[in-house]
């Protein structure tokens, strides 16, 4: 059995062209904290089930843990990073701190980039939305109320800076 | 304004600072090799060929300097095993290399060989003696609390009600796996940085291990994503294990558990099973109570002992009943230690109380709520250790506000009806539990930690508050900058909270038992005053100030005459007396007190069932931050739900059998209700600003409120947590489907 060779890869990580080696089935998520060192995206299984890993490929939200390098190959992918950047994902961020969505924060950046990808495609979710839109997103510490609450808050001051 | 969340920002942005987010140069990773039966003796240790193994860090029990054991009340489970296995997941041999992948390979390819021995997997069956594992008669602790005369009231009863109750084992599931980073050479000595609630017990642990001066051993929390007791002493056995293999290798060691592993390999919950013998008047007084409870502690002692106490001395709950016997046993099993998760044993006796009371009350044909109220304790009662309550509960009070809240005479009375409908699938329940949590450790656990904690001035004319105690999560930063700020007239922006360092912080003891924000912030609070006292006897501050007027004299101070730092210590209020040797007198300086209601639906085809609704309804001394104080309840009610019906630890031979994500089933924002959060604030005279502590709190009402809710809606009486599908079939089937038990 030969061993598998790095391949370079090039993308776009939080609106910056990147190049990197990776080996072609290197999980997206250590490639983001290992080499690129962006360690706000946060393992919690490494079997997407928990969505702390998660970040926004192409416009859509996945589980970094479950995507191989060879898939970012001239993709765009926004990290919790970038997310300060990003009119949608800073709002959501803001609303987070302001309504007690962050507890241990471990969670948090999966969350408010989940969050994020549900405003950007729906500007005025029912609680029932946020809900069915975060069930991929585990948290432990907050009973998700107050991280309902957060992205409905975000959502609300959206309209107030589009309208 | 609410005050934001000290680090929410940075964790917010994906800033925030975790064990897993270190690197060095030089760094391996470290991984652990662990036994595969239950209970036998080590023959030999073989390491196949496939690696190459002259790369690697190769730690056994040979390789500790100090003791072997992971030193915490006893020391009596070894950092490596030694010749003997006690659990499927003992720890044996440690290994080392800088890339991970190979590392695993390595894992799989190091041969235990062993003589297997026959173990015991069960509270029965380790009560019973089948094999004796640990001491001479496998307990842990026993215990007795005894007021008045049980054996006297038998006789003379209206009614005597028995039953027994179980719960299961629950994983903590903070969603940041236990991690450490050690750096160790034999020189300076051992740093270790990592995910954990009480640093000082891993210092502890490792002044033991590795046999250091206190001095050389130094203890840094990095941001803790979760912890919920099961950070508190697990931390210890991966630090030592970390700076082990560091001190060997003379390279900084990571190591960080992946979900299976530390869904296998560390502390849950205790399960626990109840019996009791309950003698009550027809008008329903109780009349006397036998309580048996006993909890499965696993392989070694760490701290069932205490989870044990707290477990019996709330297994009469908020109840005033002349005569009391309790009995509790902790016991060994071969399945990995048991350890801290919030509640601490409390959950498990207060589940099994109060699917009683609601036992009892359908027997006498009493409403539920009814034979609560003719029971609750008031101010002058005794409780079941003799403690006299100074402070004034309000049972009747939260009671009445929590079932308004919730609808639940109405429901009560609507869904009864409507279940009563053969044609009804989806069957609707109401239910509630009434409870009361102490605050702080058992006994005279406070007056022997004799905490402290400390402020100090900054140049500048901030004021950086020094503990020990972690922020976990819970608010742990944002509460301390708000007891000084209000201490001091200060905003809580000018006050820093300094990371937990062994090497900088004092020891305000461990982040446990509902202790942080009611004990260490009652002496932080007492620091700030004492160093206000300090300026204003210097003639730098009068005795009214402004936040400028104060910063100005700190910076004056700190420029003209030093540093300027103020401790506080610990001393107990005189009139807590407690006896240790026969569990009476005053268990805890005060409790908090609650009432939760839970609405659900069960599926009678599919048999699942939904929690709908919520109310949780609680007196905790005065709220210092109502949203964080919410934000508590809403978190460690979801987790109570997870406890009721959906999380369950398949236990086959000792072993996890279901550690993965996939499998083990914490609720998602699908399955958790909007949480009616009600407070009622009654100031507790020794709590900064009035507070009494909150965390463990949640996790005590949710489970029995929910089952007594299914058992409403079923009409069967059910007696065992967690009530998945598969066990609400089997307890179903053969249950008489008629309908409602009133
Ligand atoms: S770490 Fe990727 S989903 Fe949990
Ligand atoms: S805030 Fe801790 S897991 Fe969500």
């Amino acid at each position: 059995m030969s061993a598998p060779k790095k391949i370079s890869l090039h993308c776009t990580v939080n609106g910056e062209p990147r190049e990197l080696n990776a080996y072609p089935m290197a999980r997206l998520l250590d490639v983001l904290r290992e080499d690129l060192r962006l360690t706000g995206t946060k393992e919690g299984c490494g079997e997407g089930e928990c969505g702390a890993c998660a970040v926004i490929l192409n416009g859509e939200l996945v589980n970094s843990c479950l995507v191989p390098a060879i898939q970012v190959q001239g993709a765009e992918i926004l990290t919790i990073e970038g997310a300060a950047n990003h009119p949608i994902a800073a709002q959501v961020q803001e609303a987070f701190l302001r309504h007690g969505g962050v507890q241990c924060g471990i969670c948090s950046p999966g969350v408010i980039l989940a969050a994020a990808n549900l405003l950007s495609h729906d500007k005025a979710p029912s609680e029932a939305d946020i809900r069915e839109s975060l069930a991929g997103n585990l948290c432990r510490c907050t009973g998700y109320s107050k991280i309902v609450d957060s992205v409905a808050y975000a959502a609300s001051d959206l309209k107030g800076t589009r309208s | 304004m609410t005050i934001l969340r000290k680090e929410g920002r940075e964790k917010a942005r994906g800033a925030a600072f975790y064990v897993d987010d270190i690197a060095f140069s030089n760094l391996l990773h470290g991984t652990t090799v662990r036994s595969s039966i239950a209970r036998g003796c080590i023959s030999g240790i073989s390491y196949l060929p496939g690696v190459p193994w002259d790369e690697f860090t190769i730690v056994t029990s040979k390789d500790i300097p100090g003791k072997n054991c992971i030193a915490h009340i006893l020391h009596d489970q070894p950092c490596l095993a030694d010749g003997l296995i006690n659990h499927p997941e003992e720890p044996v041999v440690l290994l080392a290399h800088p890339d991970r992948h190979v590392l695993e390979k390595a894992r799989r390819l190091v041969q235990i060989e062993t003589k297997e021995l026959p173990a015991v997997f069960t509270i029965e069956d380790s009560l019973a003696r089948k094999q004796v594992i640990w001491g001479a008669d496998n307990l842990f602790k026993s215990l007795l609390i005894e007021k008045g005369n049980v054996d006297s009231v038998w006789a003379g009863a209206d009614r005597i009600i028995e039953g027994e109750y179980s719960t299961g084992a629950q994983e903590q599931l903070y969603l940041e796996p236990n991690g450490m980073v050690a750096k160790a050479d034999n020189l300076s000595g051992v740093t270790v940085w990592g995910s954990m609630q009480c640093p000082f017990y891993v210092h502890h642990a490792l002044v033991t291990a590795l046999g250091l001066q206190a001095d050389k051993v130094r203890v840094i929390q990095t941001e803790t994503g979760g912890g919920f007791g099961g950070k508190e002493d697990y931390p210890s056995v991966i630090a030592t294990h970390a700076a082990l293999l560091s001190l060997k290798a003379g390279k900084p060691v990571k190591m960080i558990y992946d979900r299976a592993e530390d869904l296998a390999a560390t502390t849950k919950r205790h399960p626990s099973r109840t019996r009791h013998k309950t003698a009550v008047s027809k008008s329903g007084k109780l009349l006397g109570m036998e309580v048996d409870f006993a909890i499965d502690g696993g392989a070694y002692a760490t701290i069932s002992s205490v989870v044990l106490s707290r477990g019996a001395i709330h297994a009469a709950g908020p109840y005033l009943c002349p005569n009391v016997r309790i009995r509790g046993h902790a016991v060994a099993t071969n399945s990995p230690p048991n350890g801290a998760f919030r509640g601490f044993g409390a959950p498990q006796s207060i589940f099994a109380l109060e699917r009683h009371m609601d036992t009892i009350a359908a027997e006498l044909g009493i409403p539920p709520e009814e034979l609560r109220r003719r029971n609750f304790l008031h101010q002058g009662d005794q409780t079941a250790t003799g403690q006299v309550l100074r402070e004034k509960p309000d049972m009747e009070g939260l009671l009445e506000k929590a079932l308004n809240a919730a609808g639940y005479h109405e429901k009560r009375k609507a869904f009864a009806e409507a279940n009563a409908n053969p044609e009804t699938r989806v069957k609707k329940g109401i239910g509630f539990s009434a409870f009361m949590h102490g605050a702080g450790f058992t006994g005279s656990g406070e007056k022997m930690l004799a905490s402290v904690a400390a402020v100090q001035a900054t140049a500048a004319g901030r004021i950086e508050v020094l503990a020990s105690s972690t922020e976990i999560g819970q608010g742990a930063n944002t509460v301390f900058a708000q007891i000084v700020s209000h201490a001091l007239g200060i905003p809580s922006d000018w006050v820093d909270v300094v990371r937990p360092d062994t090497s900088i912080v004092p020891n305000s003891g461990p982040t446990v038992a509902s202790r942080t924000t009611m004990i260490v912030g009652k002496l932080v609070e007492n620091a700030a005053l004492g160093l206000r006292e300090v300026l204003r006897q210097s003639g730098r501050l009068g005795l009214s100030h402004t936040p400028s007027d104060f910063q100005q004299a700190l910076s004056t101070y700190v420029r003209e005459v030093g540093p300027l730092r103020s401790d506080s210590t610990y001393k107990q209020p005189s009139h807590i007396e407690w006896d240790d040797m026969n569990y009476r007198g005053d268990a805890y300086g005060t409790f908090a007190w609650a009432v939760y209601v839970a609405e659900v639906s069960v599926d009678t085809v599919t048999y699942e069932t939904k929690v709908d609704h919520f109310v949780a309804a609680q007196e905790v001394g005065k709220v210092i931050h109502p949203m964080l104080a919410a934000g508590q309840i809403e978190g460690g009610v979801t987790q109570g739900i997870g406890f009721a019906i959906y999380e369950e630890v398949v236990n086959r031979s000792g072993r996890m059998a279901n550690n993965r994500l996939t499998n083990y089933i914490i609720p998602t924002s699908m399955d958790t209700p909007r949480i009616q959060v009600i407070f009622a604030e009654n100031p507790y005279a020794h709590g900064p600003q009035g507070a009494k502590g909150i965390g463990e709190l949640p996790l005590d009402g949710a489970a029995p409120a929910i089952l007594n809710a299914v058992s409403f809606a079923t009409g069967a009486p059910i007696h065992q947590i967690p009530m998945t599908p598969e066990h609400l079939l089997r307890a179903l089937h053969g249950a008489k489907p008629e309908g409602q038990q009133l």
